[in-house]
């Protein structure tokens, strides 16, 4: 059953070996889902819309090819769509926000359990260096694969999963079928 | 009818702001609560060692699905003004398994990388890195790709329209399809576990 005070202490003496955590240490799967769940409708129920991520990134990027080279945004519809009609800055932006909103509450939900440490995330296996190129490769490809989708697992899987949007379920149906498929070849990373 | 309370005009665009930075909050606590921080949890989801990704993202769908529904039967909510995303349904398709593919590859995904950076990750700054990186190629290439990023368009379509029964139905069929998921993978990490512990 669900403790409240569990729920901030019981991590704290558990994490101690470095960089070795267990299922143990994080709260009951099922428990963070309803959270997340509730979360999420909540989203729906003040603003009409659902939770997303990477439409945030997104923002960045055409900002900076903005600054850099205004002309190539002029003829692109993918940049345009992020930068607004120009009378207030792009950033002010909902999802923006509720990025900055998600990198605060992860990192207040880490301090409260002392998980807040600078650690590689990788199997035993594995060098720090490849980690950080393959951890490079894969964000490559979710960035350009979350665009082609128009979202990613917030904006589609979620968002679309709970509103039963026919694109958001088989967004995430091929997400599952991509990573078990690739997920033998890369298993010295992970296990 | 009463919400969504913003489409009501209940507050204004920069109180919207505030708002999303507690829903943020929220988010990223919980996803962090979850073990959704570290790359080697969700990873461990397509080793079948750890199923919390499915449990997780699958609890919160049906919850939040549960509660559209009924806040819509009593008429508190008008859902056809929450919005969601337009099918397209190839480029989906085809951007859910690059992404599928960058999950296990990268370990995180782009909310996820978020509370993975801020609990210390120096993996997934290269991983934000690498989002940045594709989004940029994305854009670049959107020109040559556009055709087909706009092709199989099927309007705002969910799944009780697209298979022409009623929203009861399909919320009945994914709350079944979740509890034998459910079951399968609980007994699923048994097995494996069993596995591991005779392997060593």
């Amino acid at each position: 059953m669900f403790k409240f005070k569990e729920w901030f202490t019981h991590h704290l003496e558990d994490n101690v070996r470095e960089g070795e955590l267990t299922p143990y240490h994080y709260t009951n799967p099922y428990l963070i889902g309803l959270l997340l769940g509730i979360v999420l409708l909540a989203t729906f129920v003040i603003m009409g819309r659902g939770l997303g991520a990477s439409g945030a990134l997104s923002t960045v990027v055409a900002v900076g090819v903005d600054t850099v080279s205004p002309s190539t945004v002029e003829n692109n519809d993918f940049y345009k769509g992020y930068l607004g009609d120009g009378t207030q800055s792009p950033f002010k932006d909902w999802l923006v926000f509720e990025v900055i909103g998600l990198v605060v509450g992860g990192f207040i939900s880490g301090a409260i359990a002392g998980r807040n440490k600078l650690i590689v995330e990788k199997g035993p296996r594995f060098t720090n260096k490849k980690r950080f190129l393959f951890a490079f490769i894969g964000g490559t490809l979710m960035g350009f694969g979350a665009k082609m989708a128009r979202g990613c697992t917030s904006g589609q899987g979620l968002t679309g999963g709970a509103a039963l949007s026919l694109g958001g379920w088989a967004f995430m149906l091929m997400v599952f079928a991509g990573a078990y498929a690739t997920a033998y070849f890369v298993r010295r990373q992970w296990i | 009818m009463t919400a969504p309370f913003y489409k009501f005009g209940f507050f204004n665009d920069e109180v919207s702001l505030i708002i999303a930075f507690v829903i943020g909050l929220f988010f990223g606590f919980v996803l962090e609560r979850g073990g959704f921080g570290s790359g080697r949890m969700l990873a461990a989801q397509f080793y079948f060692t750890d199923m919390r990704v499915f449990k997780v993202m699958f609890t919160a769908i049906v919850t939040a699905m549960i509660g559209l529904f009924y806040l819509a039967w009593f008429g508190f909510l008008d859902l056809s003004l929450v919005y969601y995303g337009d099918t397209y349904l190839l480029p989906q398709a085809l951007g859910g398994l690059i992404l599928g593919i960058g999950f296990v590859i990268g370990g995180y995904c782009p909310g996820t990388s978020g509370v993975a950076i801020a609990t210390g990750k120096i993996d997934a700054i290269f991983y934000a890195l690498g989002g940045f990186f594709g989004i940029f190629v994305f854009g670049e290439m959107f020109p040559a790709i556009k055709d087909f990023f706009y092709s199989t368009h099927m309007g705002k379509v969910n799944l009780p329209q697209f298979f022409d029964v009623s929203y009861g139905f399909v919320l009945s069929v994914v709350i079944l399809i979740a509890i034998a998921g459910f079951t399968l993978v609980e007994w699923g990490e048994k097995v494996v576990a069993k596995k591991r512990s005779e392997g060593k």
